[in-house]
């Protein structure tokens, strides 16, 4: 009777303690990502008064220091850093130190949408793909799919992104004139109804889209396979074979479950490399998303804007690696027991 | 008889060695001997052939200054090497020691080493990059430099792996019994043992480094005109796609082609050197 009842207990805070200490080290790190990119963006050249103040001949030195006394930039360095985490903490970002001085936040969140749909749709499609791919050709190991699969992987790595983005223009957007190459909606779309509306979207994200999947492909169905190969090789395969299951229930029931854990933690790693290509494609593709407002955010030099996105990403990853441990904890029972004994 | 069949099982074992190294061997030639190759200067503009498609004149084509493709090509292939053999130079030496000093000291050493690697490995890096690069005016040392600090978390881990469990070995014992200091153990007796995987992903690494100059470069925060790498090569043929679609191609293919090179060398590297990868 004890015994039963204190197990799921014992379980239960081995969890809560393991998330405890998880989340604790995710905010110091999330801590140190701020200090590093605060101290690094802040101490080197150039400063968001330039475009107002150096490169405009009809301000002086005054309208500079009135400017620096506008967004805070003549106190020491800790001080503006001490103030913008204490504001963090309270949501609040700043505002951003460009022209259009709205909220930064608020800027955010008109732009999150468009890159995450974007990101969120390749990444289905990937997996779509590239999961069916990696069982297969590891199940027929050194087939002609699977030699065939290799090379496209190699050329898929080899790909920038940028150069595939701009043959894919040059044959459907230019060449054949199926898709539009640039924006995400048509000069005509506030005349289209609903339905004219939406596939006038698809049609513009059709570019990026393929773009984001075919760069995602390569190493997804890569590990696929190689996860899959690690997984046939165990005892328990053999088990399954052996009491005469047929082949299709030990590779879907027994094997992919294994051997999709290892998928799930890269999913939840690729979201730094995700955010970071949106830049190069949105801006191939004039997409307004969250890239081209960082990318328009450095070149003016705008620090609230900036280090609100760089906060962004960083949560965003750590989002990612947190829900591909829980993931992985949730699917493995494995790690249920061990992190009971701690 | 005997000899020919042993070649071609050889090739046939090591088809992609040979073809990651003959890649290589190529971009490296060409890149290093530019100016003998090359058809005409870099900069030589001629302006009455502007954006003339591919010729037996100008093999490539020529861009909207009249400037010859090809031999801007082959300049640009200079840069790029340039740029990844020395941040990955940067990043290899800072992984390496960080890696050395975090699995050979252990304890407080390694958990502070390792927790940086999960802070930096967190970092949308590419959008640091970016920022830093935009600041600090974007010139080739600059770019080595940010490449090369982004980019050490991968080697410092290996050798951190290849650290300790080298560490546990016989002949290190016998160093430590004999009276050898820490570093000259480290220097002398794990680093040797730990290279193979070093300079597999030193390997890889040259590839990563040219995708992410090339990257910059093509936002115009790489490498500045006139001076051509193949990134900024694209940039300037994506402004001109519908009149000169070769300005666009041509580059990338040497992006596409060397990358590909590099990772077929160290794909086979690690397949000979680290058996406990091989699949």
């Amino acid at each position: 009777m004890t015994s039963t009842a204190s197990l799921p207990r014992r379980r239960t805070t081995g969890i809560a303690a393991r998330t405890a200490k998880k989340t604790l080290w995710l905010l110091l790190t999330l801590l140190g990502i701020t200090l590093i990119s605060f101290f690094v963006i802040h101490l080197a050249p150039g400063s968001p008064t330039d475009t107002e103040t150096t490169l405009n001949p009809l301000a002086g030195e005054a309208a500079r220091k009135q400017l620096e006394t506008l967004y805070g930039l003549d106190r020491p360095l800790y001080v503006q850093y001490f103030d913008w985490v204490v504001r963090l903490l309270h949501f609040d970002f700043g505002n951003s130190m460009s022209a259009d001085a709205r909220p930064v936040l608020t800027k955010i969140a008109e732009r999150l949408p468009l890159t995450i749909g974007v990101n969120v749709i390749s990444l289905l499609l990937v997996l779509l793909i590239s999961i069916p791919l990696g069982i297969i050709t590891a199940c027929k190991q050194n087939s002609l799919l699977d030699r065939l699969t290799t090379i496209l992987v190699f050329l898929g790595f080899a790909m920038p992104s940028f150069w595939l983005a701009l043959l894919l223009m040059l044959f459907f957007g230019i060449e054949h004139q199926w898709f539009p190459v640039s924006g995400l909606t048509s000069l005509n779309f506030s005349e289209l109804d609903f339905f004219g509306k939406c596939a006038d979207i698809a049609a513009h994200l059709a570019l990026p889209v393929t773009v984001y999947t075919i760069g995602g492909l390569a190493g997804m169905s890569r590990y696929m396979r190689a996860c899959m190969l690690e997984v046939l090789r165990h005892d328990y395969i053999l088990t399954a074979r052996a009491k005469g299951l047929p082949e299709h229930a030990v590779i879907l029931r027994h094997a992919l479950r294994n051997a999709l854990l290892p998928v799930i933690t890269l999913l939840g790693l690729s979201v730094p490399g995700l955010i970071g290509g949106s830049v190069i494609i949105e801006s191939i593709f004039a997409l307004p998303g969250l890239g081209q407002l960082f990318y328009a955010a450095v070149m003016a030099r705008d620090y609230t804007m900036i280090m609100g996105n760089l906060v962004l990403g960083a949560v965003l990853t750590l989002a990612g690696n947190l829900l591909a441990d829980f993931c992985y904890g949730f699917a493995d029972p494995r790690i249920h027991s061990a992190g009971g004994r701690t | 008889m005997m000899r020919i069949s042993a070649f071609t099982r050889f090739t046939a074992r090591h088809i992609m060695l040979l073809l990651g190294l003959a890649i290589v061997f190529f971009m490296s030639l060409a890149a290093l001997c530019a100016p003998i190759f090359a058809p005409y200067p870099p900069f030589a503009l001629h302006l009455e052939h502007i954006l003339e498609p591919p010729s037996s004149q100008f093999w490539l084509g020529t861009d909207r200054l009249g400037r010859d493709v090809f031999s801007r090509m082959l300049y640009g292939g200079r840069v790029s090497l340039w740029v990844g053999f020395v941040a990955v130079g940067i990043s290899v030496s800072i992984g390496t020691a960080l890696g050395l000093i975090s699995g050979y000291f252990r304890h407080w050493v390694d958990e502070a080493v390792m927790r940086a690697v999960d802070i930096m490995l967190c970092f949308p890096s590419f959008f640091l990059i970016l920022a830093v690069i935009a600041f600090l005016e974007p010139d080739m040392t600059n770019i080595m430099i940010v490449i090369g600090l982004t980019s050490w978390m991968g080697v410092a881990r290996l050798v951190r792996a290849e650290t300790l469990s080298l560490r546990e070995r016989e002949f290190v014992d016998a160093a430590r019994l004999a009276g050898v200091s820490s570093w000259r153990i480290l220097l002398l007796h794990i680093l040797p043992n730990a290279l193979a995987p070093v300079l597999i992903s030193a390997t890889l690494g040259v590839a990563g480094a040219i995708l992410v100059e090339s990257s910059l470069s093509f936002l115009g925060l790489g490498v500045q005109p006139p001076t051509a790498s193949w990134g900024n090569m694209l940039m300037e043929g994506k402004a001109v796609i519908e009149i000169a679609p070769w300005l666009s191609v041509y580059p990338g293919l040497a992006i596409l082609i060397t990358v590909l090179g590099y990772n077929l060398l160290g794909e086979s590297l690690r397949d000979m050197l680290d058996p406990r990868m091989r699949q």
